[in-house]
């Protein structure tokens, strides 16, 4: 996939995109059978990722355990493939995005913008999550057991993000599908400038966002919040409220002077 | 984007000089362009500034060193005529300086007649606050002045990527509260109102250094101190005053206090023990000098905290 040009000093480029194609797995993980184990203490993020890719994809191991993750960022990004990943601690920025696929265990907490733009597939974090939650989440199910900051699920097309805890200001901003669980307070501006989709909150909601109304829960709604902490064995508080769109944004309401003018 | 980071020991001093180094280092990629440090060691009797006069930027022509023998003479002698008794004045880098003094006067017409001198800018000014920036990253600078032996109680720091100014140690953070002995701010973001902020307090008779946004909060918290509401007011108040996207840390001789915009747009990660307090942008600073697993968030909009030694 290296190309080289004929000039007297060869540029090489890599076809896939790639800023360092020349950038090998270290082929440091512990493999036993099926399942393998990587120390990432002494890795950088683009390090643990090639070993992560060349154990799921080349060694075909769908069970990979990563100790020491020391909170760096983007580890666990772009997993195209059904495989069950562990991270032993903490991560950072933009953990487990862009993947379609992968069942996601973080034992510690994460930085900002957790699974972002994600297929399919299921991150599960035990402790907290920073702002950006689930931006642009298209599918699958994260689950934030501890609290989350701001922005939670921005322009989230899909997919469900359910949250333990708190959430921070303009969560469910500018949200287009899809579902948000919140067990604990919401703060301000909640749903703000949603399109669709809707937002279960627990408990307070410091204030709603533009054009974010409360709805009233039908059975569908119960079905889907007890099938969710059914399925991560989390308490399900019974104080939950509906917050959908109110559509007002849709069409304009008002014209403008010289519109006026013509209408009349 | 800058990273901003903090630690303060509840139960004595610390090796925070190194601490703070592993901390903005691991932020590197967040700011390369300078690294600032406010430090604070074991209270003394006497008074500690520091100040520089020259930046790294000036060209040296034929005279460069003269000039600055000839400039420190000259802080020297004015700190004498303004009646205080010199200790010692040492150069801690090319053109950085470190000087003790006894002073029982005002400090505000000591900075500004020190400041007088062209190339002269007054960094610090306290009993226990030292502050040291300069371009570079964190482990240039701590090499350069020597910080991993300085020991404390608290610190703040800095890695900064210009946005609003040029690079320079004028534009550098932290920020000293001007003229305030032993307060001093770092800060991430933009300030919307900065020109109508520093217009009305350039009437009030403060002095800017730099043409950087950050400088606003530090003098602007100053201000307020000097009015005599307690730090923690002081910061609620800025949130309604101070207009943009931010998150600041500010220290005082006892005490490191965060806030953040109504947007929580800028980062912070927060730990929280009985011993310690760490808060940095990004949560791999913190496990730069926490390595083991610890609990941590991100503190909420329009949220203000501070902690005490």
């Amino acid at each position: 996939m290296v190309a080289v040009n004929e000039t007297s000093r060869p540029v090489r480029y890599d076809v896939r995109g790639l800023a360092e194609p020349d950038a090998e797995a270290p082929k440091t993980a512990r493999i036993d059978g099926d399942s393998a184990v990587i120390d990432a203490a002494d890795l950088s993020p683009r390090l643990i990722n090639l070993e992560l890719r060349r154990l799921v994809y080349g060694e075909d191991i769908r069970n990979v355990t990563i100790t020491n993750p020391g909170a760096k960022h983007s580890v666990a990004v772009g997993l195209l493939a059904r495989c069950r990943i562990t991270i032993d601690g903490s991560l950072g920025y933009f953990a487990c995005t862009l993947g379609d696929g992968p069942e996601i265990h973080v034992t510690g907490r994460v930085g900002w913008s957790l699974g972002e733009n994600m297929m399919s597939g299921v991150v599960v974090v035990d402790k907290n999550a920073g702002s950006l939650t689930g931006a642009a989440l298209r599918g699958g199910d994260l689950v934030i057991r501890g609290h989350v900051g701001a922005r939670t699920g921005i322009d989230q097309k899909g997919g469900t993000i359910l949250v333990g805890g708190n959430t921070g200001s303009m969560t469910g901003f500018m949200m287009q599908r899809g579902r948000q669980i919140i067990c604990g307070d919401a703060g301000p501006g909640l749903g703000d400038s949603m399109y669709d989709g809707s937002i279960y909150v627990a408990g307070k909601v410091a204030s709603l966002g533009v054009d974010c109304v409360e709805e009233e829960m039908g059975p569908e709604d119960h079905e889907l919040l007890d099938r969710k902490f059914r399925i991560y064995r989390m308490d399900k508080p019974d104080t939950f409220r509906k917050f959908v769109c109110g559509k007002q944004l849709y069409n304009y309401d008002t014209l403008e002077p010289s519109e006026r003018k013509l209408v009349l | 984007m800058c990273g901003i980071a903090g630690i303060i020991h509840l139960d004595g001093p610390g090796d925070v000089g190194r601490e703070m180094t592993k901390m903005l280092q691991s932020m590197k990629h967040r700011g390369p362009d300078s690294a600032g440090y406010a430090l604070y060691g074991e209270p003394k009797d006497h008074l500690v500034m520091r100040f520089k006069l020259a930046d790294p930027n000036d060209t040296s022509d034929f005279d460069f060193s003269e000039r600055l023998e000839r400039s420190r003479r000259e802080v020297e002698s004015r700190l004498s005529k303004i009646g205080a008794s010199v200790d010692r004045v040492d150069g801690e880098s090319a053109y950085a300086y470190r000087a003790e003094f006894r002073y029982e006067g005002e400090l505000k017409p000591l900075a500004d007649y020190v400041e007088n001198i062209p190339g002269c800018e007054v960094l610090s000014l306290g009993h226990s606050l030292e502050i040291v920036k300069d371009l570079g990253d964190a482990n240039t600078v701590a090499g350069q002045y020597k910080l991993d032996a300085f020991r404390g109680t608290h610190a703040i720091g800095h890695v900064r990527m210009a946005t609003e100014s040029d690079v320079d140690i004028a534009g550098a953070h932290p920020y000293w509260a001007y003229p305030f002995s032993d307060v001093a701010v770092v800060h991430n973001g933009q300030l919307t109102n900065y020109h109508q902020w520093r217009r009305r307090l350039e009437r009030s008779g403060h002095r800017f250094q730099s043409e950087c946004d950050s400088e606003i909060i530090a003098v602007y918290l100053a201000e307020r101190l000097a009015d005599g509401l307690s730090l923690e007011t002081a910061m609620k108040q800025s949130l309604e005053d101070l207009d943009g996207v931010f998150t600041y840390l500010v220290v005082t001789e006892d005490s490191l206090g965060m806030a953040k915009d109504e947007m929580a747009a800028k980062p912070l990660v927060l730990h929280q023990a009985d011993n310690l307090v760490a808060l940095a942008s990004e949560e791999s600073a913190i496990r730069a000098v926490l390595p083991q697993e610890i609990d941590s968030y991100d503190p909420y909009e329009k949220e203000v905290l501070v902690w005490s030694r």
